[in-house]
């Protein structure tokens, strides 16, 4: 049993004065990926089915292999604040609660970053 | 985790079926949740047949008949039956919404009738609200000054009077904030559509000087940032406003005062 006002509930540990750039960020991200989407399908999809080859002179060019790596970092990026929303908003229990959100956290920047250094390798020629 | 099945004590059951009145043939089922927290039972639901000839054209109009000539245990707040004091709120046929002003005919077949969802049953018909009010409370729903009290009143040009227009004339029924799915998951820490409703109509008040204490006591994860513009809020709400485009407008705010 909690002896507590309905006020003392409601203030609780007060404002976290936080969440307005975790909020534009995730908006900005949104933006961003219209274009880089757009690229990515124009460009890079069709490159399903081509050739070794294909996919190695594509991948040279400045543009396709920057907007790529831009595209998986930011998708990676938009999925892990995607995905903290749903956890927060589902998963109450404080030490579930901070397990999901940073293991979420790590493998979208894992993946990311293994999506963007593929793109690199390929564009480098290595 | 979030709960998606009732606590076994809240779990539903088939109540009384209370006999037709004599002599009608203009009838109306209404299946009306009841609980009463001093039997020990589980709530249930009672059907209850109206006479739609001898009834005036609201639910509450229903409501009041059951009640007077009926039932007299069913238990609902009500009082101004105009839509402007907001105590009948209830959800009727699945939409929250405000008993006085719903009409009749806005349902077709049997009226299902239930307290206003996801919150603590009083009796019948009746939420507890307590959480409710002490959110509003918290977002100092007053005018704030620092400039010394002036001799006759606090000016506002029409132009900015009207931008309270759709944010003044919320009643504080909670329709909208027992229709948010961030507030039945969260409704702890997320202030909900209502109250934050009220802060942005404070916030944007031209005779208000706090408002950045307003903006700084919000900015929070929980308390504005669980709204995901699910928009029940604007669906639900008797009065036509919208909570969603207020809560909008304060993200925005936001974001302003970092550039």
């Amino acid at each position: 049993m909690e002896y507590k006002t309905d006020m003392g509930r409601v203030i609780g540990l007060g404002s976290a004065k936080d969440g307005t750039r975790e909020w534009w960020i995730h908006r900005l991200q949104s933006v961003a990926l219209v274009p880089l989407t757009l690229y990515f399908i124009w460009k890079v999809a069709p490159l399903i089915g081509g050739s070794h080859a294909e996919v190695i002179a594509a991948f040279q060019s400045p543009l396709t292999a920057i907007s790529t790596i831009l595209f998986i970092m930011i998708a990676f990026m938009h999925l892990a604040g995607g995905l903290q929303e749903v956890i927060v908003d589902y998963v109450h229990g404080k030490a579930c609660l901070v397990i999901l959100l940073v293991s979420t956290k790590l493998l979208c920047l894992g993946l990311g970053f293994a999506g963007a250094f593929a793109v690199a390798k390929i564009a480098f020629g290595a | 985790m979030v709960e998606f099945n009732l606590p076994k004590n809240s779990r539903m059951t088939v109540g009384k079926t209370w006999p037709k009145p004599e002599g009608a043939t203009n009838l109306r089922k209404f299946k009306i949740y009841r609980f009463d927290p001093d039997s020990g039972e589980n709530p249930r639901v009672d059907t209850y047949f109206v006479d739609l000839d001898a009834c005036g054209p609201m639910m509450l109009d229903a409501l009041i008949k059951i009640k007077n000539e009926i039932d007299p245990t069913l238990t609902f707040r009500r009082s101004c039956r105009e839509g402007i004091c907001g105590s009948c709120a209830m959800n009727i046929d699945g939409m929250n919404t405000l008993a006085c002003i719903y009409g009749m005919d806005e349902v077709d077949g049997d009226v299902n009738i239930y307290p206003l969802p996801h919150m603590p049953v009083v009796k019948d018909l009746i939420p507890d609200l307590t959480h409710f009010y002490a959110q509003h409370a918290s977002i100092m729903p007053w005018l704030e000054t620092k400039t010394n009290k002036p001799a006759k009143e606090w000016r506002q040009s029409i132009d900015d009077r009207k931008k309270l227009d759709g944010l003044y004339e919320c009643v504080m029924c909670a329709c909208c904030s027992t229709s948010c799915p961030s507030y039945w998951w969260n409704g702890d820490r997320y202030l909900g559509p209502a109250a934050l409703l009220h802060a942005y109509r404070w916030i944007i008040d031209s005779r208000d000087e706090a408002t950045g204490e307003r903006l700084d006591d919000l900015q929070d994860p929980f308390k504005l940032y669980r709204c995901h513009t699910i928009m029940n809020c604007a669906k639900t709400c008797p009065k036509g406003l919208n909570p969603a485009l207020a809560i909008a407008e304060i993200k925005k705010k936001m974001v302003e005062r970092t550039m």
